[in-house]
């Protein structure tokens, strides 16, 4: 995934928010999928330089990795589908059916009046 | 003061994307996104197609790359309007970008645009440029564990053309094993394996080309 961007993206949306409340960011938490997926420390440090100086400086962020959730089309069992060991649990079987994959999300944030 | 948002992240791009969807389907165009390693053939497929499809098919491309304006010279060298986005540093295309090439290509006249990307099976797959395909090169001298190490890049492919398939007897390549791990993210997937060198192969994805053209 690409974090720099991902980063600026996050903080672009956080600013207009404290500008527009005269706060200060707090914590933010965000979501992302299993083949979209964010490398938390490349991402904390990217965010951590872009927010220096900013009401966002010092912010918390939280990273959900929301799993992906398959079947096995051999044995029917559900399972969190893990992208690099991929195989059923139970069968081994390489056939499966997939829930979608979560989407990039900011969920929430959390703001502190200056 | 918790505030929820469920906002996507990367959502300027997604809506400059949707603007350049719109423009390909008022225009009738079906604009495709080529993915791949750098040094897969992306280019040399294309060209190939423009000189294959000249006068049946009206193909225009946007080039994508770090630096230089050599890709866009092929194209142009094999018949068809190119345009070239240099990203200077930049490892994949953003939908923004898009937007600008298309002004500087004659694009309303055209039945396909393809978007060849920066050569990069990972950051390219997430920024939706506006297309309605994808298409993603995997050559056979790349080596055949290159979709179970990139996931992302196969799983969001329409198309999956395995090129250089002349040099399948010289390398150690196991074509059983890429379509396997194919499909265990992307099961429906068209895989066609294809040599724009020797010719090899390059009728099935014409074929693949018209169809979509007409649905």
């Amino acid at each position: 995934m690409h974090e720099t961007m991902v980063a600026q993206s996050i903080f672009e949306s956080i600013q207009q928010l404290t500008n527009e409340h005269n706060a200060r960011a707090v914590e933010a938490t965000i979501s992302c999928g299993q083949f979209n997926p964010i490398n938390d420390e490349v991402l904390n440090f990217a965010f951590d330089l872009i927010a220096k100086g900013t009401p966002c400086e010092g912010m918390k962020l939280n990273i959900k990795h929301i799993p992906l959730s398959a079947s096995c089309k051999q044995c029917g069992v559900r399972f969190d589908y893990d992208v690099y060991k991929p195989g059923c649990p139970d069968c081994n079987s390489m056939e499966f059916d997939f829930k979608e994959d979560a989407p990039l999300l900011l969920e929430e944030i959390e703001l502190e009046p200056n | 003061m918790k505030i929820s948002l469920n906002k996507k992240i990367l959502d300027k791009n997604e809506e400059c994307a949707m603007q350049n969807s719109e423009f390909f389907a008022d225009n009738d165009i079906l604009c495709l996104n080529v993915i791949s390693s750098p040094g897969s053939g992306k280019t040399t497929i294309l060209s190939q197609t423009i000189r294959d499809l000249t006068g049946e098919i009206k193909i225009a491309v946007i080039e994508g790359d770090i630096r230089t304006d050599i890709d866009a010279k092929k194209i142009r060298a094999a018949g068809a309007s190119a345009v070239q986005i240099e990203t200077k540093g930049s490892c994949h295309l953003s939908a923004q970008q898009v937007t600008g090439a298309l002004m500087a290509i004659p694009a309303a006249g055209m039945d396909v645009i393809f978007i060849e990307n920066v050569g990069n099976l990972v950051c390219p797959s997430d920024f939706v440029l506006g297309e309605d395909l994808r298409v993603v090169v995997l050559s056979v001298p790349e080596g055949d564990d290159k979709p179970i190490k990139y996931p992302g890049t196969f799983a969001k492919a329409d198309v999956i053309l395995i090129n250089k398939i002349d040099l399948i007897d010289y390398i150690d390549f196991s074509l059983e094993r890429v379509i396997a791990d194919i499909r265990v993210v992307n099961d429906k997937a068209e895989i066609l394996q294809l040599s724009a060198t020797t010719g090899e192969g390059m009728e099935n994805w014409y074929n693949w080309l018209r169809s979509k053209i007409t649905q």
